[in-house]
């Protein structure tokens, strides 16, 4: 079953309806980032790449809404969200800094049917990710690890510096099992003096060197801040990648939701 | 069903609730930009104004030069939009409506216009929410250049009404004859759009 | 009372759509009534999704659909799509 079969199999019902989640488990992942475990009762099950709505009402009925893409994988029976805290947003502050376990709040979804990836669908897999923009891809890995790595993966990953790597123990944990899954990582600000990974912000030499080549086919899949996704979609197109390989997700002007 | 409320949530943004507020709405210290489209950027070296006939027929053009020409106004006001924030206090500068229809020197063809952007975008108004001071073309924001993300080289300004109205990268003006829904007018916002009486959407 | 999403891409406005229609939104191919390009909902450049969705042609930047849905009611402008073409289950 296509990713596309495999989406439109999901019950549309399901995702209109605003449901309750509950905040069980906090998880710090960097200096300002922290992911959220929640048990959404009668979730309907999602597909690696999917988010989800989030609302929140203050006590004088004032509410906000915000997309997070879903960081677990569809194998794990609870949902994980990963949310990067903006300090001058207004959500991304609650949900990484003030939520707490027992916390809820409302959520809708899955959505998203085009930036999706099974296993079944097949790769190689070129993952190409820009901030909090590893989301979506870190689902799509879990997923992978889930259903038995026979998938040839290559992540190449952006990140400010050292300490905002998101997910960076358990890349290098799923990485050093895998022969088939290689993890590179680019700093664009400052990088420690030992650094082996790149030093630049992502462009088309990067990628020749490090991403699946044309021949190889591979399904591509670019999420990050807009500017970031625009230029490595289109470095990739530029190295010869079919414009229909490269899947594209893109965060607003901020690089995430504020 | 009411919605569930998110224990320690609170907006972010401080409702001033003096009366300079329209029903509705909260005071923001932001300038969020909104935009149905990419930004245009057309240099000042080939943009013009136009006003055009019931027919579509320009009858009178600017440039930019002959903008700046024009006797400026200096605004500060209070800008509201439809999704809920207002933001007090903005400084604009620019040329009124008024001075416009003075430069042209003619009778206006019909009692209302449709506004003309660059990316395609289209609003509503009536002559009588443009005239006496209450719409301009405005050039400067904050005192500097208005820039491409806010509406510039020139945007209408008409702050009475919701910001929906003060289009973004103006071009022209159509008369007609009688009202006619703009972009989102067609789409179910109200023809008008008064804030001060919540005049959101079709209907109200 | 929804604050503006800072999402700026056609896979946000599937929250939108996905409530109108029954098949998943994001994947359904639309043609440009301008310049003929096939691209996925998902892919379209999306704009605007306080005041209501902006679905332009990443070809040629044409409104292909603009939407709103206030108190309830579901208005969509489709004349920059030629074709919808949706993979059923079958």
């Amino acid at each position: 079953m296509t990713a596309t079969e495999a989406a439109a199999a999901l019950p549309s019902t399901g995702r209109i309806a605003w449901r309750e989640a509950e905040i069980v488990e906090v998880i710090d992942e960097t200096p300002s980032a922290r992911s959220l475990v929640l048990r959404v009762p009668e979730w309907p099950g999602h597909l690696a790449g999917q988010h989800v709505d989030v609302r929140l009402t203050a006590e004088d009925g004032y509410q906000a809404q915000r997309s997070y893409s879903i960081a677990s994988a569809p194998e794990r029976r609870e949902l994980m969200l990963t949310v990067e805290r903006i300090d001058e947003g207004e959500v991304s502050p609650y949900l990484a800094g003030e939520a707490r376990p027992g916390d809820r709040f409302e959520l809708r979804g899955p959505i998203g049917g085009y930036f999706t990836w099974t296993a079944a669908s097949g790769g190689p897999l070129q993952l190409v990710a820009g901030g909090s923009g590893i989301v979506p891809l870190m689902a799509m890995l879990r997923h992978r690890a889930h259903a038995g790595r026979a998938v040839p993966a290559r992540l190449l990953v952006s990140s400010r510096n050292i300490s905002a790597i998101l997910y960076r123990g358990e890349l290098d944990a799923l990485a050093a099992g895998d022969e088939r899954l290689s993890l590179v990582h680019t700093l664009t600000r400052e990088a420690p003096a030992d650094w082996s990974g790149e030093r630049r912000r992502v462009d088309a030499d990067m990628l020749r060197a490090h991403a699946f080549s044309p021949a190889d086919q591979p399904r591509i899949y670019v999420c990050g801040p807009t500017p970031f996704v625009e230029a490595a979609a289109t470095a990739l197109v530029g190295l010869g990648h079919a414009p229909e390989r490269v899947r594209t997700e893109r965060f607003g002007p901020t690089g995430g939701q504020a | 069903m009411s919605p569930m409320i998110s224990r320690g949530f609170r907006r972010k943004h401080s409702d001033v609730g003096s009366g300079a507020v329209p029903p509705g709405q909260y005071v923001t210290g932001d300038f969020p930009v909104l935009s149905a489209g990419p930004t245009p950027r057309t240099s000042t070296a080939t943009w013009s104004f136009t006003l055009q006939d019931l027919d579509g027929k320009e009858f009178f053009r600017w440039e930019w030069s002959d903008l700046l020409a024009l006797p400026a106004s200096q605004i500060t006001v209070d800008i509201h939009c439809v999704t809920k924030w207002t933001k007090l206090g903005t400084r604009w500068k620019g040329v009124s409506f008024d001075a416009l229809i003075a430069a042209a020197g003619q009778p206006l063809p019909g009692s209302h216009v449709m506004a003309y952007c660059d990316g395609g975008y289209t609003t509503n108004l009536a002559v009588a929410d443009l005239e006496g001071g209450k719409g301009m073309i405005a050039y400067e924001y904050d005192g500097s250049p208005l820039a491409p993300e806010h509406g510039g080289p020139a945007r209408l300004l008409v702050p009475h009404l919701y910001f929906w109205k003060s289009a973004k990268w103006v071009r022209g003006l159509r008369f007609m004859a009688a009202d006619a829904p703009g972009f989102w007018e067609a789409l179910g916002y109200h023809r008008r759009g008064d804030p001060w009486k919540e005049q959101r959407y079709d209907g109200d | 009372m929804i604050d503006a999403d800072l999402r700026v891409d056609g896979n946000a406005a599937a929250g939108f759509l996905d409530q109108l229609f029954a098949f998943e939104v994001t994947a359904a191919i639309v043609t440009c009534d301008g310049c003929a390009l096939d691209s996925p909902i998902g892919a379209l450049d999306g704009y605007d999704l306080a005041m209501g969705a902006v679905l332009r042609c990443p070809g040629c930047e044409r409104v292909m659909i603009a939407g709103t849905r206030l108190r309830g009611v579901w208005r969509l402008d489709l004349r920059g799509v030629r074709q919808l073409r949706i993979q059923g289950a079958c």
